[in-house]
């Protein structure tokens, strides 16, 4: 290949406000060359692929493509720049088919082709490997199909310099296996690959080089080759961590919440939970793994309440009074009435767990506004709560009036997961707790959980990252669109494993 | 290619737009003066051009129009005048705000005071021998329950059905006129008019007419502060309002929120409507509101929802109007002469807080500081 690098960034610096989301970073990329972008939420990976593509420009510094000096003011000049990037969310339109949408707005020669375009999409994807049906409508499609649409679409404008933000978050380990292929052919072919992650293991096993991020600033570069985890991770933090979570052995397991074949239909008709049965035990972590989207966020909400069944009961297992009570169609207040500690930490925080514009006590006060007489609000307890919550969990914070959306991801999460174990719950469910997290505060939360499991609390987590999963939980349950595909033991089964069972009913599913 | 690119480098940006969320009060607080002090300039230049006197002159001719001669030792009653319908659009604006803060778009305060208004003046007809203390608490509770119920009606079908609130309100609006031009037409047998009738009417405090209901709308103010801020059910408003989702996994109940606030935001208009038949004209017709409903939705967002705020607004808003009109008067301009002034006014205090929010900043000047 050349020696000119195919992009070349020099000090680039933007900043937001009072806040650098990058201070002079410099990065090379040559043809035939993966990089990786590594850094936790928040060290500014998405800003500078947002520069490169036109969606910010920068402050200071300079973008160079094969040795130009290059103004990219707008999307536009990327793609005349041939770069293209795949974002995190697909912006495709739902009834149309691939080729459509790969075709969409683009000014051709000549009248609208579709059979020629058909063709220039099929040629691509024998090309590269790529196993897309140009004919399927977006919606029939699954995710990953979705996402190699994406792809596509950009290699059909002729981008040579790809960048991908975060294209594993929402594949099974088959599919980002799949994709890693595609990514490597595609590298032979001569083009540049940026890929955006903070997956250590996935940017091991792809990238020929490695560039960290942290807190904005640019760190260094390393050949993966000459590199290990504990050294990424160090440059990433900034200093020496430990990835272990301490599991300890279940202690007086007994059945807390008994799932009996519950049935759900969504708003638009689908049925999203079909004959749904489980125990989540006191003394254990149960997590749920599955694809996004196959159920996790409905069976949550409908234990808390928050969602209407269609048959089944969900009976919960008083230990105060011993009886047996069914939560199957009680609002979240008859629930708490019952005397049923159940605290949920769902996944759409600042949509639902919290309220962002609140500050952190008004949002301490969620759970306990309704207590004490009078109709005026009792401040003191809940801001006491905050403050402890505060000093407990190290929260960053201003100060305890700070509204909630101001704080970063780990802070909100902390403040939201401090609450929920302030009502010493008997059930804890948490939907994604660490999604956007920084490593350390992930750990922190890793840590609660397991505190509550040793305090005899059935935890139920829904995770996406398997390893944390099998590192976490005691038992799995795996679901696979709506339906339940097994339940393993955490401390034998593999990721593998665990990824089949997630793509098992898939098929089922769809003829039924 | 080369040449693509040099013509390029005009595509710069030349001014950046970020948002900002860290301006500390007294800073937002100096742009809004300083917004509200431009809007003035200039609304007096337009003034200028218009009526060809000095600036100086537009100015004292707006003072003494909203305020009369009492800064020359003349009577007050211009004040009175100017207090009142300060303390009648404040009424409406403190009525529309539960609803706001709930992210209920209310635009039917103006039907709901209506119906307030008509509700009292049914009584104060209709009603016949009862002591006259007891004729007038039943008036000001049935124009009440009357604005309650044409705020109940609309909030009965958002719980529901889903429906949008912003038409539904607006369309209540015009069957309270209709309601209201159908009864005046059968009080007064034919004559379209109604005469005032003193049966039922609010009494008069301190040998001013408008002293009680300025009283009752100060009260209000307060009540409703310390309900929005330290209330349970104004956090309940607060939560609902940011997010049903938040709101539903805690355990409120939304529909009876929904329900209970328009409730009281009926409630509120009706007493506004009241003020205005019971308090001040002991006769209605369908411009009794005049349209102040209307101006009140913009008042409590000038007000950013908080009362005293809004009180401060409303006083502008109506200084602006009367001020205008007299100026207006004296120079034989139109009616749109007010609107004019109100709008340049307005349009600053409200531009204002796009500088709140975002910062602007010019790149070229930054650029040449660094090279």
């Amino acid at each position: 290949m050349s020696t000119v690098p195919a992009i070349e960034l020099q000090n680039i610096t933007k900043t937001f406000g009072s806040v650098v989301a990058n201070k002079s970073v410099s990065l090379t990329v040559n043809r035939g060359e993966i990089l990786s972008i590594l850094g936790e939420n928040g060290s500014g990976k998405t800003t500078l692929m947002n520069m490169i593509s036109g969606i910010y420009f920068p402050d200071e510094g300079q973008i160079f493509i094969d040795g130009e000096e290059a103004v990219i003011a707008s999307p536009k000049d990327a793609f005349d720049y041939k770069i293209g990037m795949i974002h995190q969310h697909f912006k495709l339109v739902d009834v149309f088919t691939a080729t459509e949408n790969i075709v969409l707005g683009l000014k051709e020669e000549g009248r609208y082709n579709l059979k020629a375009a058909q063709k220039k999409v099929q040629d691509i994807c024998e090309r590269y490997g790529f196993d897309v049906d140009p004919k399927k409508k977006i919606y029939t499609m699954s995710v990953s199909e979705k996402q190699t649409v994406e792809i596509v679409k950009v290699l059909y404008r002729g981008a040579d310099i790809l960048i991908l933000d975060e294209p594993t978050a929402v594949l099974t380990p088959q599919e980002t296996q799949k994709l890693f292929a595609v990514l490597r052919r595609m590298r032979d072919d001569g083009k540049a690959i940026i890929i955006i992650t903070h997956k250590l293991h996935e940017v091991l096993s792809l990238s020929d080089k490695v560039a960290v991020l942290r807190k904005g600033e640019y760190v260094g570069t390393v050949n993966t080759a000459e590199t290990n985890e504990s050294e990424l991770t160090e440059m990433m933090v900034g200093k020496k961590i430990s990835l272990n979570i301490e599991r300890s052995e279940p202690q007086n397991v007994t059945p807390r919440l008994e799932v009996h074949h519950i049935d759900c239909t969504n708003r638009e008709g689908v049925l999203v939970l079909d004959d749904v049965s489980f125990t989540a035990n006191a003394g254990e972590i149960l997590g749920i793994a599955g694809i996004a989207g196959s159920g996790q966020r409905e069976l949550l909400e409908a234990i808390a309440g928050l969602q209407k069944l269609d048959s089944g009961a969900v009976l919960y297992n008083n230990p105060q009074t011993g009886n047996m009570d069914n939560l199957c169609s009680k609002t979240p207040l008859q629930i708490r009435e019952l005397g049923v500690r159940l605290s949920f930490v769902p996944e759409d925080r600042l949509g639902m767990g919290l309220v962002g514009n609140m500050d952190i006590i008004d949002n301490m006060m969620l759970r306990s506004y309704t207590k004490g007489k009078g109709m005026f609000l009792e401040r003191k307890a809940p801001k006491d709560l905050a403050e402890h919550i505060i000093e407990d969990l190290e929260v960053v914070t201003p100060s305890a009036t700070t509204p909630v959306r101001r704080l970063s991801g780990g802070n909100v999460q902390k403040v939201l997961v401090g609450r929920e174990i302030a009502a010493s719950p008997t059930v804890l469910m948490a939907a994604y707790p660490v999604r956007g997290l920084d490593i350390n505060s992930s750990y922190t939360i890793y840590n609660l959980l397991n505190d509550q499991k040793e305090r005899g609390v059935a935890v139920i987590f829904v995770g996406e990252d398997l390893d944390v999963l099998l590192e976490l939980c005691d038992r799995i349950l795996v679901i696979g669109s709506g339906r339940v595909t097994g339940v393993v033991d955490a401390r034998t089964a593999t990721k593998e494993e665990i990824g089949l069972l997630m793509t098992k009913t898939e098929g089922d599913a769809q003829h039924g | 290619m080369a040449d693509v690119m040099t013509k390029k480098h005009t595509h710069e940006p030349a001014i950046t737009i970020a948002k900002r969320d860290d301006l500390v009060w007294w800073k937002a607080w100096l742009i809004r003066l300083a917004a509200i002090l431009i809007g003035f300039l200039l609304m007096g230049f337009v003034s200028m051009m218009l009526t060809k006197v000095s600036l100086g002159e537009v100015f004292s001719m707006m003072i003494r129009g909203a305020f009369g001669r009492l800064f020359e030792g003349g009577k007050a009653t211009m004040l009175w005048k100017f207090l009142q319908e300060t303390a009648i659009l404040l009424c409406l604006t403190l009525a529309v705000t539960p609803a706001f803060k709930m992210k209920f778009w209310n635009c039917g305060a103006e039907g709901q005071a209506l119906m307030g208004g008509l509700g009292a003046m049914i009584c104060m007809l209709e009603l016949d021998g009862v002591t006259p203390w007891l004729h007038t608490v039943l008036a000001v509770v049935l124009g009440i329950v009357f604005g309650a119920v044409w705020g109940l009606i609309p909030a009965l079908f958002k719980a529901w059905y889903g429906t949008n609130e912003t038409l539904f309100t607006l369309m209540m609006n015009y069957v309270a006129t209709q309601l209201v031009a159908y009864y005046v037409l059968i009080a007064s047998k034919g004559l379209t008019v109604i005469r005032p009738v003193e049966t039922g009417a609010l009494p008069v405090l301190g040998n001013q007419k408008f002293l009680l209901n300025i009283l009752v709308v100060a009260v209000t103010m307060v009540v409703l502060y310390f309900y929005l801020k330290y209330s349970k059910q104004g956090y309940e408003i607060a939560v609902v309002g940011e997010s049903q989702n938040t709101a539903r996994y805690i355990g409120i109940n939304v529909k009876k929120v929904i329900i209970r606030t328009m409730v009281i935001s009926g409630a509120i208009a009706g007493l506004a409507g009241v003020l205005l038949v019971a308090g001040t004209d002991h006769s209605i017709n369908t411009h009794t509101v005049g349209g102040l409903g209307f101006t009140a939705i913009m008042v409590s967002w000038l007000g950013l929802f908080n009362p005293y705020i809004m009180a401060a607004m409303s006083a502008l808003v109506v200084f602006l109007n009367i001020g205008a009109a007299k100026v207006a008067d004296t120079f034989f301009l139109n009616s749109s002469y007010a609107d004019i002034v109100a709008g340049v006014v307005i349009l600053f205090v409200v531009g204002c807080e796009f500088f709140i929010r975002y910062s602007v900043k010019f790149r070229h000047t930054k650029k040449e500081a660094r090279s």
